[in-house]
């Protein structure tokens, strides 16, 4: 059966079931597995009846965390948009750094369900699920923030193209609007993905759940998926398809909203750099959330045997990469600002470093660069985990302080110095924020105990009893080169 | 409505997923192809054998990028150029550059819409009832760790006794007859 749980971070390869003997790569799933302990293993944490007291204690909390939500845009609508901070020339605040932060965690769930997917990166099994779950619900808080931010969040559909009294039509010149589409586009597309990859376990689960509840609650949302060949095939086709189309959408809307910043003439936001470098912002903090969640979930739940070191070996890997992009992109608008012999340009970059709100620069690249890229390097500070859940609350921290500095320090201090302010975030934008905070862990919890939080299917595609010529002992996954 | 009697088909139930597929071989290569596996995971092998590999997925896809395509292209432009024209600095009332955003993300969104639910569609789901879940055994192992082929009555060469000694001979943990 399954190993003990992984305790030390860097063993022995030779006598280390976890360890490929011929790779000295970590395991993808611990040895030992078969179709019914993965089915169990899964399972069970959905059906079980016996739910663990942390995960009230964790709803408890994450749900008061969540009422500040409440709070914070109840008094938003009876009093409007005054009580946060934003104002002229800081028009932007927070909504839009929280928008855009919490947009760039979801990028990472699409680029492990549809862009791995693609490459046949099939470690990507086991934290897809999860990945995607995540994606939508920070989705939910980020499209929370521009809807708040109009002012009259009731009139949120005018930024939809329908008829209206007015007879006027949403301005498609703008990159505001372009948005609306990108991002509802993407809630869209990922919900139907997340949905569409959970059918077949959903049908499992029907099937193993004892509560006539369940059974009918589980029978629902299982569509009467039955397993049968021709449906897998055309379920394989769309999964497929859908990653392929997931993959463009993904890239696109994180350069949508760099176009936010990008098209406008405004020194610090008017780069051709943004789009790249936003969406490899994006998966890096994405991926430093998908950290964040997996590695507490995988020790609360006793998932080391499916979510392995490798997996978060590779996270690392990926955060490593698109870290060094972001780097190089910081660099860029550096060298930008000092190569386009603009004076308002050399001035930002001035202001952003050693001006009020200097600190905030050199946290991000501190929080972003120095440290992250400074020490994931090494493969045993990457397979260790307290160091690894360390570092990803460091660089989502880091990345939020990226979007400040983008948003504010271009705006607070423009062309004119007789326009120039500050900016200072209420208690309410505090209040908002962190209240997104509790409503994303409180929907994620509710996730992990209700649905299938490691894909089932996936996982036994990857076992080795699933070789039809020959049961000889080849390894658990074949891993692409 | 009158509730119909008879026989769906003939239900076995295998360990491996080496025994079904060979199991299948051999039925189709007997001449049956009124048959279906189930499985708890897509077994490619299975498709080959049963040669289903093709389907109108990726066409119903492709029309619904084209008809996203379409439909952003021509909205935009109906709304911007003739329905409500504002002038926006002198641009251009038909400004296909700036259009080709939402254009995209509709190409995407009515792709990837059609992608999932053509999928479902020609797959027949939702649905609420099956005459394979009559079966005492499937719903124990189809979604779990059991491999299934189940020979459908319709097909000319069934009978009832004939396809079970016929199924029996591959090692079958069970067969058994699914009622309608």
């Amino acid at each position: 059966m399954a190993t003990k749980p992984i305790s030390e971070p860097y063993r022995h390869p030779v006598n280390d079931p976890m360890i490929d003997p011929r790779t000295g790569e970590f395991a993808v799933i611990a040895p030992g597995h078969n179709f019914t302990s993965v089915t169990q293993k899964i399972a069970n944490v959905v059906l079980t009846s016996h739910t663990p007291l942390g995960w009230f204690f964790g709803l408890i909390v994450a749900g008061g965390v969540a009422s500040l939500l409440v709070v914070a845009i109840t008094w938003l609508v009876l009093r409007g948009v005054g009580i946060w901070g934003v104002t002229i020339p800081g028009a932007w605040g927070f909504a839009i750094i929280n928008f855009v932060w919490w947009i760039g965690i979801g990028h990472a769930g699409t680029l492990i369900s549809a862009i791995l997917l693609l490459f046949k990166q099939s470690w990507r099994n086991s934290i897809n699920r999860f990945a995607e779950a995540m994606t939508i619900f920070a989705v939910v808080c980020a499209g929370m923030f521009p809807v708040l931010h109009i002012g009259r969040p009731w009139l949120g559909y005018w930024l939809l193209p329908l008829p209206n009294t007015m007879n006027i039509w949403p301005q498609f010149r703008s990159p505001l609007c372009w948005d609306v589409f990108a991002v509802s586009t993407y809630a869209t597309i990922s919900v139907v993905f997340w949905y569409i990859g959970m059918v077949p376990d959903f049908g499992t689960l029907r099937d193993k759940a004892q509560l006539p509840f369940a059974k009918w609650f589980y029978g629902i949302l299982s569509l009467g998926w039955r397993g049968s060949t021709r449906h897998w095939m055309r379920y394989e086709t769309a999964s497929l398809l859908l990653a392929g189309l997931s993959t463009p959408l993904v890239l696109s809307v994180h350069t949508v909203i760099s176009f936010d910043f990008a098209v406008a003439a405004l020194p610090g936001w008017h780069t051709t750099v943004f789009p790249p470098y936003f969406v490899a912002g994006a998966i890096y903090s994405g991926f430093a959330m998908v950290l964040t969640l997996a590695i507490p979930i995988r020790k609360f739940y006793h998932m080391e045997d499916l979510v392995t070191l490798r997996h978060l070996d590779n996270m690392a890997k990926v955060m490593l990469g698109t870290g060094l992009i972001v780097a190089y992109g910081y660099g860029l608008e550096v060298f930008m600002a000092w190569y386009s012999a603009s004076h308002w340009e050399w001035f930002m970059m001035w202001n952003r470093m050693f001006g009020p709100m200097g600190w905030g620069y050199w946290l991000l690249i501190l929080f972003n660069i120095a440290l992250p890229l400074g020490s994931l390097w090494w493969r045993k500070l990457r397979t260790n985990v307290a160091y690894l859940f360390a570092i990803s609350i460091v660089i989502n921290i880091g990345m939020w302080f990226e979007r400040f500095v983008i948003v504010v320090t271009s705006l607070y201090r423009d062309f004119l110095p007789s326009s120039w302010g500050t900016y200072r975030a209420t208690k309410w934008d505090y209040m908002l924020y962190v209240g997104t905070m509790g409503l994303f862990t409180t929907l994620f919890l509710l996730f992990v105990r209700f649905a299938p939080m490691i894909p089932m299917n996936e996982i036994k595609m990857m076992l080795p009893q699933t070789k039809i010529d020959g049961m000889n002992a080849e390894e658990t996954v074949d891993e692409v080169a | 409505m009158p509730v119909e009697e008879g026989v769906y088909g003939l239900l076995a139930e295998f360990n491996t997923p080496q025994a079904m597929v060979y199991a299948t071989e051999r039925t189709r290569a007997a001449g049956f192809r009124r048959m279906e596996c189930y499985t708890p995971y897509p077994v490619e092998e299975a498709a080959t054998a049963l040669d289903v590999h093709r389907n109108r997925v990726p066409l119903m896809t492709l029309l619904g990028g084209i008809m996203g395509l379409t439909t952003a292209g021509l909205m935009q432009t109906w709304m911007s150029a003739i329905s409500y024209p504002v002038n926006i600095a002198g641009r251009p009332l038909f400004s296909w550059p700036a259009f080709i955003i939402p254009a995209y993300e509709w190409t995407i969104l009515f792709a990837g819409l059609s992608a999932a639910f053509s999928m479902l569609a020609l797959n027949g789901l939702p649905q609420v009832y099956h005459p394979l879940f009559n079966a005492p055994n499937f719903r124990s192992g189809a979604t779990d760790d059991k491999f299934f082929l189940c020979l459908e009555a319709t097909d000319p060469r069934f009978d009832l006794a004939e396809t079970r000694t016929l199924l029996e001979q591959f090692h079958a943990v069970s067969v058994v007859e699914v009622d309608l």
